[in-house]
């Protein structure tokens, strides 16, 4: 048989985790259509069950509020799911029914699995759920998520829902005299003119009138605005009515009797438990004593903050090596078996150097979820946003920017790609949004060489306190700007904080393998397809239009001429000796001359192509920033890859290919030439920290904010900004006479 | 018996929620998270800065801000 089942429940409920039992590797993760809520969807197959299960996003409440919310409801009435199960955290039962009863109240099939009853056992808590289920009036099985016991008996239960297909009258709980009042005559109104009830129950449509739930208020506008009118007059009435009386709101009233409702189905001998419940100290609280202390706290947090971030990128450089090597083995493969020529450049340089280096961030992409599922699953993320949102909220984030922040950056050499990511378990969206604008601003791993260049060239002070300079820039930056998008762009009040601190869990390792699969596979297809396109577009920017023929040929000649005026033996020898073999003094000699022939036409090359146009027209304007058009050249580079800057400049200087690692000559030229001083370092060092972030991170941005508009403002933005900032140090070092 | 905001009760002092006095979506979270008159209360404590404050409710663990805990009247004992 064949059946659609939505998993419903509380954050941290352990849905993900019973889905992960329920479907193992048979699932697909995707997003909601239009927002960047995950939609998990898999397949439970046993004997004759063929199911379909949708992982719906956690909640507490059937309101309009957050995303979540609004993506679970939709759901439900879109897609019409046959049974919801609803998980319910059997050591939580009073909060967790909370949202049991709003879907009694809508009026689906429904089986209730009572999860995590190894943990209530362990507290002392004990369930009758025979009793719970007469109550309830719908099936409630007892599970444990973690190790599968139950899910055949809970599964058994939903194919028998569905299979009977009986309507289920929606639950009716009374909200007092006022209110039950005000809905009987709401629901005949609704009735009466076919109001909505092609797809919510009437009583529904009243409860969410008198909750102010401004998406059924819009939907019911539009349907009939008279009725709504009238409707929305009633809720108005009785409002009035309630505050003058018992100073008071209908949906405050809502919650009380519902909580009310609560109570005495608990009172009548649900829940058996030993001792006080109140003031029972369990076994989390006692590690929140330690890992929440005042003084003891931020320090194990810094500990474990560096220990995310050294494993997230020191035990990742062992796979990134091999995906580096791969790309490099294939780039060279490439070479020896094309000729020299355009096809052989878009291949080595378009398409394998750019996935390559693409795809060099899947292992980090990998190691970062892992260890933040980690982290969250096991609930101490929860206590860094604890710990740390009184400084975050005065820039309008949230406790949990942090891990965003360190992991693009924030700790000098992270990578805004992983970074970006991690703002998933950010739940404000207005914070969220602010996270990954900002993360990006940080000292990524790629900018680094860039500093390093540049403090060898120009600045004498010692390496690591520049860069520890720099990176406090950053952050400053960083929450600066966020606080300045808060104000304006992403203006609106902070997203309540309220939040549940879950007790601490020892995550699955199925769990966590699968998350971090899944995450690191949608990274690899992005890098497959529009990646890609873009890295191919860059390099068609530095590579057309080729020089004319003409041009070319005058660095023909002059090569030619080098080789004719030298001795026919030393430029035999040259020709014929093997790669990396000793050469003669003169043949060495002969070698350095071509090669900065070669160089030079290099140089020529790229700035006749298109990147060479724009970077010599926006010398323009650089100019203010000191930058000239060897500097623009590079910077455009930086968007395919910020590593990018340094061998472009390379390029630009006629010093050929220079590795950004082994960069002495290029930083002994910039030291040199004329156009360059420790204030234009300084002014370009601070525009790159701030300019348009390389197209991977823009890329996740896109993906992770839902619209290609945040991907534009972030280039525009952020490049305005630093161009901003660079001017402004150059102009009044220049004055100050530096 | 005393009343107080939230916000100026000391670390493990315990009461019962007599009002919750803002709409809108705060109120409303507050609410969903079991916060309502009635209820049984006691401040865990404070996360190192002073805020937000942790509290123990039904038998779990919520913390909220400061300035969201001073719309929500405790009766202490
Ligand atoms: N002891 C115990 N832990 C569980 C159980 N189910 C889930 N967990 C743990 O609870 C945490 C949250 O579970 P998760 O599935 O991520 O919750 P979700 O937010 O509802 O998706 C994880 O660390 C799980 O390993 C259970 O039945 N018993
Ligand atoms: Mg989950």
């Amino acid at each position: 048989m064949e059946a659609t089942i939505a998993l419903g429940g509380n954050p941290n409920s352990g849905k993900t985790t019973l889905f992960n039992e329920l479907t193992g590797a048979r699932q697909h993760v995707g997003n909601y259509p239009g927002v960047t809520v995950e939609k998990k969807e898999g397949i439970y197959i046993q004997n004759e069950y063929h199911m379909r299960i949708v992982d719906l996003p956690g909640t507490y409440s059937l309101t309009a509020y957050s995303v979540e919310e609004v993506v679970a409801r939709d759901f439900l009435v879109n897609e019409k799911p046959e049974v919801i199960i609803n998980i319910v955290d059997a050591s939580n039962l009073e909060r967790n029914l909370y949202l049991t009863l709003q879907f009694l109240e809508r009026g689906i099939p429904m089986c209730v699995a009572l999860n995590m009853i190894d943990v209530a056992k362990s507290r002392g808590i004990k369930i009758d759920e025979k009793r719970l289920s007469k109550l309830l009036g719908v099936p409630v099985i007892p599970i444990i998520a973690r190790n599968g016991y139950g899910k055949h008996d809970l599964m058994l239960a939903a194919a028998d829902l569905s299979v009977e297909k009986k309507q289920m009258t929606p639950l009716q709980i009374s909200y007092g005299d006022d209110l039950d009042r005000t809905f009987i005559e709401m629901e005949k109104e609704i009735r009466a003119n076919d109001f909505l009830t092609g797809t919510y129950p009437a009583r529904w449509t009243a409860l969410k009138y008198m909750e102010n739930d401004e998406l059924i208020l819009s939907k019911g506008q539009k349907q009939n605005s008279e009725v709504a009118a009238k409707l929305e007059n009633m809720v108005k009435n009785v409002s009035v009515h309630l505050q003058e009386t018992v100073d008071t709101y209908p949906e405050a009233m809502i919650a009380d009797y519902r909580y009310g409702y609560i109570s005495s189905i608990i009172k009548q001998g649900i829940i058996r438990k030993k001792g006080d419940e109140q003031n029972r100290l369990y076994t989390s609280d006692k590690i929140d004593r330690v890992l929440t202390n005042r003084f003891m706290g931020p320090l194990i947090m810094l500990l474990v903050l560096l220990v995310l971030y050294q494993f997230v990128f020191t035990y990742s450089e062992v796979p990134v090596g091999w995906v580096e090597s791969f790309f490099g083995w294939l780039g060279h493969l490439a070479s020896e078996n094309l000729a020299d020529g355009l096809l052989r450049s878009l291949v080595v340089s378009g398409i394998i150097d750019g996935v390559g280096g693409v795809l060099g961030f899947a292992p980090l992409i990998m190691f970062m979820f892992f260890g933040i599922s980690l982290l969250e699953d096991s609930g101490y993320l929860a206590r860094v946003a604890f710990m740390l949102d009184r400084i975050f909220m005065i820039f309008g984030l949230h406790g949990s920017s942090v891990m965003a922040y360190i992991i693009s950056g924030g700790i000098a050499g992270g990578c805004a790609v992983p970074g970006v990511m991690a703002t998933r378990t950010l739940r404000s969206p207005r914070e969220r949004l602010a996270t990954l604008l900002t993360a990006p601003f940080m000292n990524c791993g790629a900018k680094l060489p860039i500093f390093a260049l540049l403090i060898a060239a120009f600045f004498s002070e010692s390496k690591g306190t520049l860069m520890f300079f720099f990176t406090l820039i950053s952050w400053g930056g960083a929450l600066i700007v966020a606080k300045f998008l808060r104000l304006t762009v992403i203006r609106g009040a902070p997203t309540p904080f309220v939040m549940e601190l879950p007790p601490y869990r020892l995550p699955t390792f199925k769990g966590l393998v699968i998350h971090t699969w899944e995450r690191t596979w949608q990274y690899v297809k992005k890098a497959g397809t529009v990646i890609l396109g873009i890295s191919i577009i860059i390099w068609a920017m530095m590579t057309f239009p080729t020089l004319p023929d003409s041009k070319v040929q005058d660095f023909e000649r002059k090569q030619e001429a080098l080789r004719g005026a030298a001795p026919s033996a030393i430029v035999l020898e040259f020709e014929s000796a093997d790669k990396g073999a000793e050469l003669s003094a003169e043949a060495q000699k002969l070698k350095e001359r071509l090669k900065v022939i070669h160089s030079k036409k290099a140089e020529t090359a790229l700035r006749y192509s298109i990147a060479g146009r724009i970077g010599t027209a926006l010398e323009k304007i650089t100019q203010f920033a000191g930058f000239d058009w060897r500097t623009n050249i590079a910077l455009l580079g930086g968007f395919a890859a910020k590593e990018v800057v340094v061998s472009t400049l390379g390029t630009a200087y006629s010093l050929g290919e220079v590795d950004p690692e082994e960069s002495e000559s290029l930083s002994e030229t910039l030291a040199n030439s004329p156009a360059w001083s420790p204030l234009v370092a300084f002014s370009l060092i601070i525009f790159i920290m701030f300019y348009a972030p390389c197209f991977a991170t823009v890329v996740c941005i896109v993906k992770e904010a839902g619209t290609w508009k945040w991907g534009v403002f972030s280039m525009g933005f952020n490049t305005l900004l630093a161009f901003t900032l660079a001017t402004l140090i150059f102009q009044a070092g220049s004055l100050l006479g530096y | 018996m005393a009343r107080l905001m939230m916000r100026n009760m000391d670390d493990n002092q315990s009461g019962t929620i007599s009002a919750v006095k803002v709409s809108g979506e705060l109120g409303r979270r507050i609410r969903d998270m079991g916060l309502v008159p009635g209820t049984d209360i006691r401040v865990q404590g404070r996360a190192p800065l002073y805020d937000p404050v942790a509290l123990r409710v039904r038998g779990f663990t919520l913390t909220l801000r400061n300035n969201e805990a001073e719309h929500i009247e405790v009766e202490v004992c």
